[in-house]
């Protein structure tokens, strides 16, 4: 440890996924032909008026509830000037001094420290569109203008860059489970600007730079940990530090001043009057606060001391919604916790991966795994026949129980049965005997493995061991 | 003059509602009207119009082919008439008298624009007005100032000069202008003709380009109260594309043409009648009251104290709202753009030097100054609260009065070129109509005769919100009176 100590905020833009943009009709979807999602209002044409849509006030609140904010139940939007050319109006519609929420946190663990971080504030905003920059001219594509964003601001709580990164997981698992946002990094869903600066102890707070363009989490990380050496050497080099706006590139790893102090902006804030004071009733917020599911924290807390599940389990459960809810209504459909997480993390990831499938995509009802893990459970089919059943699950909508009547792949458990199986495969292989009889008890695997060779595997294989050994001895 | 050239000047004096009837009865055609607009349009010389629609006779053709087939649309259908220049008309340029937007064609229609296309108006064109609506003289256009047809040497006021000079010179059977802080009244009473201001979000102002959001209305310039009715009629109401519009039902205004004044209590506030106010002008208003009385209306002089902090609360928040809806026109996505630039900042910088007038310059540097850091408080938030006592006033007279009558415009039409020297000389003659916008009241501009150089003089009746059909009341009773 060194004698500084470093304070780290974030701003956090997130795109919500809601149909259309926050003023006009246009879809929000990604992509698409150069202003192909454009209309009059999102292009700032002479004389049109935005219609704030409703839903992109719900998520917001609902992000606010999710992160333990107070709901401002008077709020407002103002406009935010500056010229450039991916923002069409010349101002942006954002929140100043009224944002929608306050006052919140976020619970993390990081380097095995548990750390609460402070929300200042969440507020709603537009996005502004792109510029492509081409050999002798710039375009500009306004199909991003006016997609709805939550800008979330935190406390200056972080300490270190496993801190950040902790939390934008967290806060991205949040916002997944809320469907507020998409999250997706690739598509610049979740993006992330970071102040930092350092102090010695006891000492005031140094002056801080912002980073801009962190991409992701990683990014993110590695921004801080360069950002802070880069400060540290600048200090005790005896220099000082200057309030700049970086960008961070991520391949080159390292940062360069955007603009400085010098021509920081003002942006003439001042209220949006086309747009009517958002005014929230108690019944509202809480209607919205009723449709909050389980947090993933709070599930993966549930699954090990309730469910007694090994965290590893509880862990990569919650790394989705779908599959955690999928999770959970097998249970509630009556299945052993541990073997429903068993088949998922195993059967059903194995099957998804190599069908390049989302775990939204399970074709499997909850009800219908139960039914499977029943059937196992009663000694029905055997663990690896129930395997078999799964995977024909994937193809066709037929019930467990179904699947292993048309195809008799019920396991044999009748010991007549087996023992005349067992007792054929014993004359069949006198020198894994021989071996087994001379103290090679392993080779007993070999002489179970024929007799379920010989069932198709539909022989219960306890039953077929311990009738090998009986013969054997 | 021989007889073919006075009926057709009888058919141009029309009013919109006359003219309504004669296309009932089938006496004449929307394209003999519309052809008649066409020709007047042409020959006059006081620059009323900055464009024809060229499609204007297709369009009377169509309400003609309607009306054949018994599917009129109704009392508008077929009859002829001209938008102010800045609400957006798909097709055909939206200049705001802008050099910054002189070959800009919308790409769509205002609310106000398309609702007179379905009652089935022909659209004549765009009317000439001050540069993006700031001015009260209509000298500020890029294409030229309006000439009052009532003397030719004078202004037609502003900022819609254009649409009251061309229903005065009988160019169109009525238009829309807007109205931020008098700029349909003012121009209206100079012209001699009819201009109501509703109450703010009455009429949707989608489409219609925006000065100052908070303070912006459209509204009708016509001959008379029916027609100002009229026109109401067919375009007010909530619009889904302005958040501002309001949702309240909407009356027939036409069925407030008929109660008279009979009962009406009419408030005059002494100070709009004192100091600045020209003795002829006074006594017009005082006639107006006169009348009204006669037909058994109450008149009785009120007060309404916060008036002398209006013009500057106007002045501070139109101006701050200005310089951020101006903003967009920045030679990027439409409009004018200048010819060479070395980079970005000064692309913009020489775009906008050279695309805006010096007025609207102004109220930029004047609304940048009043939102910057540090002056925030002392000039837009102070304007905000002097803007809450000013309503208060009104609420308060309002308890006591339907209706309260002053002068439109404090003196009549001046000399062209008269005034430039100084901005504030004329900011100041804004006096009588500002605070109805500050308010949000509605406004009506009614002719009341003439001073003694002929020029025509207005009287303003101004109501609580959602007053429109008592202002009609007052209006059609003073009509009524005067012809009587």
């Amino acid at each position: 440890m060194d004698e500084f100590k470093t304070v780290i905020g974030l701003e956090v833009h997130a795109e919500l996924d809601t149909k259309s943009k926050i003023y006009c009709g246009c879809t929000t979807e990604f992509g698409g032909d150069e202003n192909t999602h454009v209309c009059p209002v999102c292009s700032g044409m002479p004389g049109v008026l935005p219609m704030l849509n409703r839903k992109v006030v719900e998520y917001c609140v609902k992000a606010g509830l999710a992160l333990n904010c107070a709901i401002n139940p008077y709020s407002r939007q103002d406009r935010k000037h500056y010229f450039y050319p991916d923002l069409p109006k010349a101002f942006q519609t954002s929140q100043f001094d009224q944002p929608l929420c306050l006052n919140g946190y976020v619970d993390i663990v990081a380097g095995g420290q548990p750390k609460r971080i402070g929300i200042t504030r969440i507020h709603i905003e537009e996005d502004a569109g792109k510029l492509i920059h081409g050999a002798d001219q710039t375009r500009v594509d306004y199909n991003r203008c006016g997609v709805p964003l939550i800008e979330i601001v935190t406390e200056p709580d972080f300490e270190n860059s496993a801190q950040v990164h902790a939390f934008l997981e967290a806060l991205r698992e949040i916002l997944l489970y809320t469907e507020v946002s998409n999250c997706k990094m690739e598509e610049g869903s979740l993006r992330c600007d970071v102040n930092l600066s350092i102090h010695r102890e006891g000492e005031p707070f140094g002056t801080r730079t912002e980073m801009k363009n962190l991409n992701s989490f990683s990014a993110a990380a590695a921004a801080v940990e360069y950002e802070a050496q880069r400060q540290r050497r600048v200090v005790l080099g005896g220099g000082k530090i200057s309030q700049d706006t970086l960008r961070w590139d991520d391949e080159a790893g390292y940062n360069y001043v955007m603009r400085s102090k010098e021509d920081a902006d003002e942006y003439f804030y001042f209220p949006e009057p086309d747009i009517m004071p958002m005014v929230l009733s108690e019944g509202y917020i809480e209607r919205i606060r009723k449709t909050l599911p389980e947090l993933p924290a709070k599930r993966r807390e549930r699954y090990v001391q309730v469910m007694g599940l090994p965290m590893y389990d509880a862990q990569l459960l919650t790394v989705s919604k779908f599959i955690s809810d999928f999770f959970d209504r097998t249970v509630a459909a009556g299945a052993q916790p541990k073997a429903v997480s068993n088949f998922i993390m195993g059967d059903i990831t194995r099957l998804l991966n190599e069908r390049g499938l989302a775990p939204e995509k399970v074709p499997i009802q909850p009800d219908a795994m139960a039914e499977l893990l029943d059937l196992i459970s009663k000694g029905v089919i055997s663990n690896s026949m129930g395997s078999k059943v799964i995977e024909i699950m994937f193809e066709e909508t037929k019930s467990p129980a179904d699947i292993v009547r048309e195809r008799g792949m019920a396991q044999v458990s009748d010991a007549g049965a087996i023992r005349g199986m067992c007792e054929q495969v014993i004359a069949e292989n006198p020198k894994i005997v021989a071996d087994y009889k001379g103290g090679k008890v392993k080779a007993i695997t070999a002489l179970v493995g024929q007799v379920m060779k010989m069932s198709r595997g539909k022989a219960n294989p306890a039953m077929v061991n311990q009738l090998l050994e009986e013969l054997l001895k | 003059m021989n007889q073919s050239i006075s009926a057709a000047e009888e058919l141009a004096a029309l009013t919109a509602h006359d003219a309504s009837c004669r296309l009932a009865e089938g006496t004449v055609s929307s394209v003999q009207l519309t052809q008649l607009m066409l020709d007047r349009i042409a020959a006059s010389q006081n620059n009323a119009f900055i464009t024809v629609n060229p499609k204007a006779l297709e369009e009377a053709a169509a309400a003609d082919a309607r009306r054949q087939k018994g599917e009129a649309r109704g009392p508008l259908d077929g009859i002829p008439m001209a938008l102010k220049d800045n609400i957006s008309t798909q097709g055909l340029r939206t200049t705001c008298a802008s050099r910054m937007l002189a070959e800009f064609v919308p790409p769509y229609s205002a609310t106000v624009a398309r609702r007179l296309s379905e009652a089935g108006c022909v659209l004549l064109g765009k009317l000439n007005m001050d540069e993006f609506a700031m001015g009260s003289t209509s000298e500020n256009s890029y294409f030229g100032p309006v000439r009052n047809p009532r003397d030719p040497q004078r202004i037609a006021g502003g900022s819609s000069g254009g649409s009251a000079a061309a229903v005065a010179e009988n160019l169109a059977y009525f238009t829309l202008g807007s109205d931020t802080g008098g700029s349909v009244r003012q121009p209206a009473a100079m012209c001699g003709v009819m201009g109501m201001k509703p109450t703010y979000g009455r009429i949707s102002r989608y489409g219609v380009v925006a000065f100052a959001s908070s303070l912006d209305q459209i509204g009708p310039i016509t001959k008379d109260a029916q027609d100002c009715a009229l026109v109401l009629n067919a375009i007010a109401g909530k619009d889904p594309y302005d958040g501002s519009s309001l949702m309240n039902p909407l009356p027939d205004y036409l069925d407030a043409l008929k109660d008279g004044a009979a009962g009406l209590r009419i408030g005059i506030p002494k100070e709009y009648m004192g100091e600045g106010i020209s003795e002829e002008v006074r006594m017009a208003v005082e006639r107006v009251a006169g009348l009204l009385e006669a037909q058994g209306a109450i008149v009785e002089t009120c007060s309404l104290p916060r008036t002398e902090y209006a013009l500057s609360a106007y002045y501070v928040i139109s101006s701050a709202e200005a310089c951020s809806n101006l903003g967009r026109y920045d030679g990027v996505k439409y409009g004018y753009r200048t010819q060479a630039y070395a980079n970005l900042a000064e692309m913009i910088e020489k775009t906008r030097s050279e695309g805006f007038g010096d007025e609207v310059k102004r109220r930029i540097l004047l609304g940048t100054y009043t939102l910057s850091a540090g002056y925030f408080d002392a000039y837009y938030k102070r304007a905000q609260q002097a803007r809450t006592l000013i309503m208060e006033d009104f609420r308060k007279v309002f308890r006591q009065y339907d209706v309260l009558l002053t002068p439109t415009s404090p003196v009549t039409a001046w000399a062209l070129g008269q005034k430039h020297a100084n901005p504030l000389e004329i900011y100041a003659m804004d006096v009588c109509t500002v605070s109805v916008n500050v308010a949000g009241l509605p406004a009506l501009s009614l002719p009341c005769g003439t001073d003694s150089q002929g020029l025509p003089i207005g009287a303003q009746f101004i109501a609580n919100t959602l007053g429109e059909a008592v202002l009609l009341r007052a209006a059609a009773a003073a009509e009524k009176g005067g012809k009587a």
